[in-house]
């Protein structure tokens, strides 16, 4: 299983002006690992399809911003 | 041709009357890797591909129309109620001076949608190429205002056409694929 | 003031679901044409589309116009609401 959000660390001056976010993210989703894709992949009913945004469970990667993830119970 | 339907492809809903989402918004609308540069990328693209992919930028193509219907509609509800004070208030004044309410192709920053952010080479594996950067950077523009959104209407349909992003990219990527693939070899899984 | 009815959306929201199968197995079929099992399926969700398609625009008038559905007297197509103010 790979995970989809990667994190670095950029180095820290001590004459850096902003107070220094020590982590970073970023993206990498599931199709970066699927290569081509093969038949017979576990699919969503279509209502949690439309929800979801695709039809295959392994595609699924959601995006919540930083006020959603603050007002919690949404998995990062 | 292409026939309307009277029917978004998401049922896109707004919760709050804030217009300074429209103004963030409008990027997928008018921007360089909005939905409106992506359906044209992909339709202009199709005359000079294999036959083998042009039902694939066609649809895509015809879907990221169904994309821009989704943001128009996210821009028009946050706006059509909006008093002259609020739009003033969320930065729209400079577009209010010039459009009042009325929707234009231009990105968040004011600048007018140009066919500069259309490539087109001619060259199969560089014009899919372009077009799997494009999915990805129309992903992470739809991350941007997700962050900047407080919204979770809006957000559940940003996270939806996000997803498509996703999506495309892959169906690009397997074009690819068909594409190197020596004649006659049976393709792998 | 006149709103659609809460059927509206339910029928709509069917409609979208389905509908949103068939552009996911269409994208995937334009790279995957020998799928048999998807090609079903997508044949499947094609006749299931067209019942709720029937359901809605007996109710609600035509989705699609240029013939693709019928019409209704006095002329419906461009009866509001359109998607965008729903």
């Amino acid at each position: 299983m790979n995970t989809h959000l990667k994190t670095y660390h950029p180095y820290v001056s001590p004459f850096d002006p902003c107070k220094p976010m020590l982590e970073k993210k970023y993206s990498t989703p599931p199709h970066l690992y699927m290569g081509f894709q093969p038949p017979n992949l576990p699919q969503f009913s279509p209502f949690e399809a439309l929800k979801a945004g695709t039809l295959w469970k392994d595609f699924y990667d959601p995006w919540y911003g930083p006020n959603e993830i603050a007002e919690g119970g949404i998995p990062s | 041709m292409w026939i309307y339907e009277k029917k978004l492809q998401y049922p896109v809903r707004v919760s709050t009357c804030n217009p300074m989402l429209a103004k963030f918004l409008i990027e997928q609308y008018g921007g360089a890797d909005g939905e409106l540069a992506a359906a044209l990328r992909y339709l202009n693209q199709r005359y000079t591909i294999p036959d083998k992919v042009i039902g694939l930028l066609t649809d895509i193509g015809t879907e990221e129309f169904a994309h821009l219907e989704m943001i128009a509609t996210m821009v028009y509800k946050l706006t059509k109620d909006a008093t002259v004070e609020q739009m003033k208030a969320a930065g729209l004044d400079g577009h209010y001076a010039d459009h009042d309410k009325a929707l234009f192709y231009h990105n968040a920053a004011g600048i007018p949608f140009t066919t500069q952010y259309i490539q087109a080479k001619g060259d199969p594996i560089a014009d899919l190429y372009e077009d799997i950067a494009a999915e990805e950077k129309a992903r992470a523009t739809y991350q941007w205002i997700i962050n900047m959104s407080d919204d979770p209407d809006i957000n559940d349909g940003l996270r939806f056409l996000r997803e498509r992003e996703i999506i495309h990219s892959q169906r690009f990527r397997e074009a690819v694929e068909i594409l190197k693939e020596e004649k006659g070899k049976k393709k792998i899984f | 003031m006149k709103q659609v009815p809460a059927e509206y959306y339910q029928l709509m929201e069917q409609l979208q679901a389905v509908d949103f199968v068939l552009v996911e197995l269409t994208l995937y079929l334009d790279t995957h044409n020998d799928d048999l099992e998807a090609i079903n399926q997508f044949n499947h969700y094609v006749k299931e589309r067209k019942r709720i398609k029937k359901a809605f625009e007996s109710q609600f008038g035509p989705l699609q116009q240029f013939g693709n559905s019928y019409s209704g007297h006095p002329w419906n197509w461009d009866d509001s609401p359109w998607p965008w103010q729903i």
